[in-house]
Order: C-alpha cells, then structure tokens, then sequence
C-alpha cells in the first residue's frame, strides 16, 4: 500500500531526473576536439551585431527574439546554453539534434555560426523560471 | 474549357510566385542534404524556358510546397502545368516525395534517401529531373497527343551531400520506374557545387551585398535504362547557377541550362522564386509563450 502511494512520487522524480539530463545530453556526445575549439570572433562588436542579424533571420521564429525560448523550445539564456563552450554549440549548431528538432546549421558558413554564437553569448544567462521540458536540443 | 482552366492555373501560379519570397538553396535539380526546418513552409514556383528543335517553344511552372515534418524528415507536394506556344497551356499533374535523413550526424558525407510519387502526363515539361532516354524527342508531340499518356511511377533518389568551407558538394543518383507500364527501371544523376559569395555576415543590414548572393554549378542527365545502362542515346545539362536571398523576402534563382548533346534542349532558362513561411502551425508549437 505504502509502495502505491508512493509511486506517483517517484514517477514525479524519474520524469524530473529524466527531463533534466534529456535538456543537456547533447553535450556528453561533443568530442573533445570540438569541446576546445574556440570562437575566432568571441566577444566582438561587429561579429555580435551580424550574430543579431543572423539569429533574428535563422534562431529567432523557434528560440524567441529575446532568446528565451517557449514551452517547447529551450532558452538560449539557460546555464547549459551559457555556460557551454563556445566549441561545444558550434558542434550542436553543425550537427544539430535532429531527434529532438534541432535542425543542423552546416549549410550556413562557419564563420556565420560563429557570429551567431558570440551574439547568443553577449546576452548572458537568464535563470529559467521553471524546469525545461525541451532539450537543446 | 481545357484551355482556360489551364490559363487560370498558369496565372495563379504567377501571381504566387509574385506574392511569395523564399529561402532556397540554389539548385534546380539536385538536392543537397539540407532539409526544411521543421514547421516551416516553404513556397515555390519553379520555371523552365525553352525551344527545342522542332518543336514548339514551351514554359513550364511547378508549384512546390515543402514542409519540414520534422528535423530529419520533408514532406513535399508539387502542381505542374505548362504553356506551349502555337499549343495549349495545361495542368501536366502532381507529385508527392518524401526526404529523409537516416543519419542523425553530420557527417563528411551525408546520405538523404528520397522516394517520390508521380502522377504526371507525357506533356510534363518541368525537367524537375532526367533520366532513361529522355530526349528532345520528347517535347516534339503536342499537347493533345503527350496528355493522353498518363505515367504514375516512383522515383527513388540516393542523396549524398558534403559542407566543407563554404562549399556545398551534391551527387544524386536516380532510379524511376513506371507502375503501370512494363517498362524497365530508367537512371539518372545530377551533381552540384555552390559556395554563398561571402562567409560571413556583415554588421550592418544590407540587400546587395555578397552574403546575400550565391553561385555554383549544376550538371544533370540521363543513365538509360536497366535494358540499356549508359550514355548512349540521353540527353545530359550544363549550367551556372545564381541565387539572390533578399533578406526577410524571397529567394530568386536563375540558370541557363546549356545541353550537351543533339538529343538536349541548345538551352534551357530556368527560375524559381520561393519564400520561406517560417512556423506554418507555430500555433501548435509555440504553447504559452
């Protein structure tokens, strides 16, 4: 009896557990290689103000002009996104996550993808209100 | 009657081609392994020019409309119809293909398996691909003779695809076969390359500027048939290849397409305008936001 009433619980903490590495699985399968590669455009002005362009044209319709996601599309402003390297989105960005409806990017100019990761960089982390069902995914 | 439901259908689809822009890879008959992006339409309406030798000159329009189901996965629906001149202006009929991705990676090379239904007359002058012993012969019946001939067939495509500095390398290789007729499996390839002309974005927002324009070549043909496998007798296709993105609007595509043997067309125009309609059901997808 007591197993019953404690079943809805543990179902409760297994789609939490679950739901929680689902959002940030992507980056276990990045390869070290890739992990370190870093952004030939990091930090600068003009590439984050072609970053802004290229996120409005491309990122924008699913992730939000603001970044921020929706119910079924992840933040960009999340700690995983933020505080990944910047190796490890342009591997998501290539590769996408197609499982999940992250398209991949490789038709669009490398240098392009790095320009839209120093802009998603220059808008810093927003803590998420709630748990993301999404995955970055 | 005939004549003016197809001047209807000719106009409606002009008049989509004005009113939607597009975001297209530039190709006309090869694909790459770029899928649409899933919950986006796109719009398209593809166009072939040309005056055959012996044979009246034609212009064909093809309304595409692509989905993008999921993330490995496009849906894709197309209405054709076509004007001969000293003729008659038709609908040639539909076709329905599917692309999938198996591989969920990028990888050096990235294989897209496609399969296609296709419900089309014998006038059907969208060259959207060759294969067997497609030849100029072809365009030489008229429209009351080519449209009594109805082929439905699958088409299978064999997708490979590369992204390496800038560059987009495509080889697709084709098999069709007719499901009605006894007819033998017919081949086919096309192959393209096309680079943007800048790699990178400017900072400022502009329309004629280098990022905002590709190029590259496209080169597509006939294999013959299983009874006869090769070169002999087909009909094969040479051109440049120039794509405008506007920014926030349509993508604009044109190509001469130059034959390269007596049984091709001397040259083939080719355009298409398509706009990309981001989100189609965002209404499903966006949830509380």
């Amino acid at each position: 009896m007591m197993a019953l009433r404690l079943l809805p619980l543990s179902l409760s903490l297994w789609a939490l557990a679950a739901s929680a590495a689902d959002y940030s699985a992507w980056k276990h399968h990045v390869p070290d290689a890739d992990r370190k590669r870093t952004s030939p455009y990091a930090g600068q002005s003009d590439a984050i103000a072609a970053g802004s362009r290229l996120f409005s044209d491309h990122c924008a319709k699913c992730h939000g002009g603001d970044a921020l996601g929706s119910r079924r599309r992840p933040s960009l402003r999340a700690a995983e996104v933020q505080r990944a390297t910047d190796g490890e989105i342009f591997w998501l960005l290539r590769n996408g996550d197609l499982r999940h409806g992250m398209p991949s990017w490789s038709p669009m100019p490398e240098p392009s993808r790095w320009q839209i990761i120093a802009y998603i960089k220059s808008l810093g982390e927003v803590p998420a209100e709630t748990p993301q069902p999404g995955s970055i995914n | 009657m005939i004549l003016r439901s197809g001047v209807a259908l000719a106009i409606l689809m002009g008049i989509l081609a004005v009113l939607c822009g597009a975001q297209e890879p530039p190709y006309f008959v090869t694909y790459s392994h770029s899928l649409e992006e899933p919950g986006n339409l796109e719009i398209a309406s593809k166009g072939a020019a040309g005056s055959p030798q012996y044979a009246n000159s034609f212009i064909s329009q093809t309304l595409e409309l692509e989905y993008g189901a999921t993330a490995w996965w496009t849906t894709e629906v197309y209405l054709a119809g076509q004007h001969t001149s000293n003729d008659s202006t038709i609908f040639t009929g539909y076709r329905w293909e599917n692309r999938f991705r198996p591989l969920l990676r990028e990888h050096f090379i990235n294989p897209v398996l496609y399969v296609e239904y296709e419900h089309l007359t014998r006038a059907d002058k969208g060259l959207l691909e060759v294969t067997g012993h497609d030849s100029i012969a072809d365009f030489q019946l008229t429209n009351a003779q080519a449209r009594s001939a109805l082929e439905q067939s699958l088409e299978l495509k064999l997708i490979l695809s590369s992204n390496t500095h800038g560059w987009n390398i495509s080889e697709n290789f084709i098999a069709e076969k007719d499901l009605h007729e006894p007819e033998p499996w017919e081949f086919g390839y096309a192959i393209g390359v096309s680079r943007p002309l800048a790699l990178a974005a400017r900072a400022q927002s502009c329309v004629f500027c280098r990022e905002n324009f590709s190029g590259g070549l496209e080169l597509y043909g006939g294999l013959g048939t299983t009874d006869g496998f090769g070169l002999k007798a087909t009909s094969h296709y040479l051109g440049p290849i120039i794509g405008f993105n506007v920014p926030k609007g349509p993508t604009i595509t044109f190509s001469p397409n130059i034959g390269l043997n007596d049984n091709s067309i001397s040259v083939l125009y080719r355009f298409t305008v398509s706009y990309e309609v981001q989100q189609v059901f965002g209404f499903l997808h966006r949830g509380g936001r």
